[in-house]
């Protein structure tokens, strides 16, 4: 494949025969930055020491890199480089977070009364409620709550459900299908008021949005390197220190990571969310601000364009690249095979090879049909006006042939 | 990667490295007892810390009639893990000895192929595992990928849950990127003939440093093993000065297991094998790589004798004899 291709403006690749679609699915993954994989490049070659192996130069060299990216990544939320582990990725966090604290929890309880109740939103991440699932089975009781029409949480709902057998509330901090934001700080104060641990799957809000885990009194996060524009096969958790979360680690070995994480560290991988952490630290706030601009841009266009499109999730606390939306009656994978120009998903990439519609949508109280009609777009650092424009247009002009086909469909009452 | 050990491709779970792929063989074959050797690696002993630990001989190998008499003591279906090269001292077990065992008494056996993949040919039909663990780093790959090789129809309970990646098996977006390298040192892992050039490299490291120093003891060296592995023990010098005074003079090796660095202590692998605790804390390893060059054994033999002439005389050497 010829990189100049994807370089070019939509016209130009238009031209060269489309070679790759407009990629607008950055909820999925992000292209990695250019400087990022600079940073990564020399612990790939050169310096390739085992970091844990520091009797001599190649491991101290590889060492020193990992410290100053476990800074990079602390420093973007606020925390201290001791309370980050690195794993491989937000799966990975998410799992040592909710096992690894109710784990401990099990074996470890002082007191009377047991610790053993989970609350979590019905729209969390799959992997959040797999995990919790798992625990089910092993008898800790877990209270999936519903959310509002708008995809956010019911404060007043979270604080009925909290008990002194509470142990661990689970929020995501950006919602990876709708892009819903939280109220991280309310849900936070709630939790320290209460005694029990707020955990927060932050994969797709870290390096978006500021994030505090002192000020939002968050005691265990997830991050993913690769959806913010770092590698994949990283992640990390943050566990704070005090008061001191305990964890019973997944994977046990080394004892690297503080006993928490065994296994050698990847450092190109550890350098490449470090550095990505770095630049959004720095630029964070003006791409946000020309994300929103794009956005509301495609949200206008289509608007404009297309007959009846409804937005899912909350308008105002939204991932500012984030759009979520059904038209009614065309079914989302039609409108998607219709616009092979553009890369764009049904939502969650874990779960869209299912034929079932999003659970997230249905939770918001679309039917079936709406539900299935749910289209995401993700729009990230390297997307262009120009391209946004090209997906206003390819979209509003597929859901115009889908509509006008739809609508003969029912006058020869043939359903599509 | 499953051409590494002749494997099926849909047998191959990607994961972030060999400790995962570990932990995943042992805790999640479905079996509560567990055996494995004494000299088994950090990731595999604390993964089931009840296992049962089957002993070795003098030169790090698995006795078998231990392995055979705990089999048939105990009628619960079992798992054996045992590597296939020892990341410490490179000796060889004999894993088909070892698989025909486990199977005639019902067992299913994961093999640690960690070290020896990329060194020595590899075939799973021959080691005989139900479980096989890689990991890309050690074969010129990148860090951060490894895999777990399932040969047969074995259903893994996972490690890490969300959404159905990897057949289910192991959640999380794959680490593509990762996985391209770990396929081009794969494929690259095939050719293994390029370790006879290090095997005859590493003997006369070996030969030349006993030529010098009698009382050095190679450990493990009477075992089949890996053609790149040496450890060495010079007796009454510890480990840590070795290993300083050979940083200085720019040769890096280590006193064993890196994963074990930063806690202090003798290693398990030499004690299982009965050595004494005045050598174990006197023992390095040296290991060689494929790009390892006469010229680097020179400088390596250069810093060694200089090393020794130093100690020789000194409190160390005259406390020991």
């Amino acid at each position: 494949m010829n990189s100049n291709i994807l370089a070019a403006s939509p016209e130009t690749r238009t031209r060269l025969g489309n070679a790759m679609p407009i990629y607008l699915d950055n909820q999925s993954s992000t292209r990695l930055d250019p400087r990022v994989l600079e940073a990564m490049l020399p612990y790939f070659t050169e310096q390739f020491g085992n970091p844990h192996s520091t009797s001599h130069a190649y491991g101290r060299m590889a060492a020193e890199a990992i410290d100053q990216a476990r800074s990079e990544v602390a420093a973007l939320i606020h925390a201290d480089a001791r309370e980050l582990v690195f794993t491989s990725g937000a799966t990975e966090a998410n799992n040592l977070a909710i096992k690894g604290a109710a784990h401990f929890a099990r074996l470890y309880q002082r007191s009377e009364q047991p610790r053993d109740h989970i609350v979590t939103l019905s729209t969390e991440h799959k992997c959040v409620l797999e995990s919790c699932a798992a625990l089910e089975r092993e008898g800790f009781d877990i209270t999936y709550l519903q959310v509002e029409p708008s995809g956010l949480v019911s404060l007043d709902r979270l604080a009925a459900a909290l008990s002194e057998r509470t142990l661990l509330v689970s929020v995501m901090a950006a919602h990876n299908e709708i892009g819903v934001i939280q109220p991280l700080a309310e849900i936070g104060a709630l939790c320290r008021a209460e005694g029990v641990l707020f955990h927060s799957d932050a994969a797709q809000a870290f390096g978006k949005i500021a994030l505090d885990v002192e000020a939002m009194r968050i005691d265990l996060l997830s991050i993913s390197g690769h959806k913010v524009y770092g590698p994949k096969g990283i992640g990390a958790l943050y566990v704070r220190r005090r008061p001191r979360v305990r964890l019973l680690p997944l994977i046990d070995g080394g004892g690297q990571e503080r006993g928490l994480r065994s296994g050698t560290l990847p450092t190109p991988l550890c350098v490449g969310i470090g550095r990505a952490a770095a630049i959004a630290a720095a630029e964070m706030t003006d791409e946000a601000g020309r994300l929103r601009q794009l956005r509301d841009r495609l949200q206008g266009g289509l608007a404009r364009q297309v007959p009846g499109l409804r937005l899912n999730g909350d308008v105002e606390c939204r991932l500012p690249g984030s759009l979520n939306f059904y038209v009614p009656g065309i079914a989302a994978m039609k409108l998607i095979e219709a616009c092979p120009g553009i890369a764009i998903s049904t939502g969650s990439a874990c779960t869209s090879a299912s034929v079932e519609p999003s659970y997230v949508l249905r939770a918001l109280g679309l039917s079936k049909a709406d539900a299935n009609s749910g289209i995401r777009i993700g729009l990230g650092r390297f997307t262009t006006s120009a391209e946004v424009d090209f997906a206003v247009d390819t979209l509003a002009d597929a859901a115009g042939r889908l509509a006008a086909e739809a609508t003969v469909a029912e006058q020869q009452g043939t359903p599509i | 990667v499953a051409a590494v050990v002749n494997a099926q491709p849909e047998g191959v779970v990607f994961v972030s490295g060999g400790t995962e792929a570990n932990h995943l063989a042992l805790s999640g074959s479905g079996r509560n007892r567990v055996l494995v050797s004494a000299v088994e690696h950090a990731s595999v002993l604390s993964a089931v810390p009840r296992a049962e630990r089957v002993p070795v001989d003098r030169e790090g190998v698995l006795v078998l009639d231990a392995l055979e008499c705990l089999l048939a003591a105990d009628a619960r279906p079992a798992l054996v893990s045992v590597m296939l090269a020892n990341n410490e001292t490179g000796v060889l077990q004999p894993v088909s000895a070892i698989s025909a065992i486990a199977r005639a008494h019902g067992a299913l056996f994961h093999c640690d192929a960690v070290q020896a993949a990329g060194k020595i040919a590899l075939d799973a039909a021959a080691i005989g595992a139900d479980l096989i663990t890689l990991s890309a780093h050690k074969l010129g790959g990148p860090p951060g990928i490894g895999a777990l090789i399932v040969t047969g129809e074995l259903e893994l309970t996972p490690l890490l849950r969300g959404g159905g990646q990897e057949r289910g098996r192991r959640a999380g977006t794959q680490n593509v990127a990762g996985i391209a390298g770990f396929a081009a040192a794969a494929a690259a892992a095939k050719e293994t003939a390029v370790y006879d050039r290090v095997r005859l490299l590493r003997d006369e490291l070996e030969a030349e440093v006993t030529a010098m120093a009698p009382e050095a003891v190679m450990l493990g060296a009477e075992a089949p093993r890996l053609p790149n592995t040496a450890a060495i023990a010079l007796p009454g010098v510890p480990a840590e000065t070795q290993v300083i005074a050979l940083d200085l003079d720019g040769v890096m090796v280590s006193a064993g297991a890196a994963c074990s660095s930063g806690k202090v202590g003798p290693s398990h692998v030499l004690e299982a094998m009965g050595v004494g605790s005045n050598l174990v804390r006197s023992a390095i390893r040296v290991s060689l790589g494929w790009e390892s060059s006469e010229t680097d054994v020179a400088h390596f033999l250069r810093a060694w004798t200089a090393l020794y002439r130093r100690c020789r005389g000194s409190a160390f050497l005259a406390r020991a004899a």
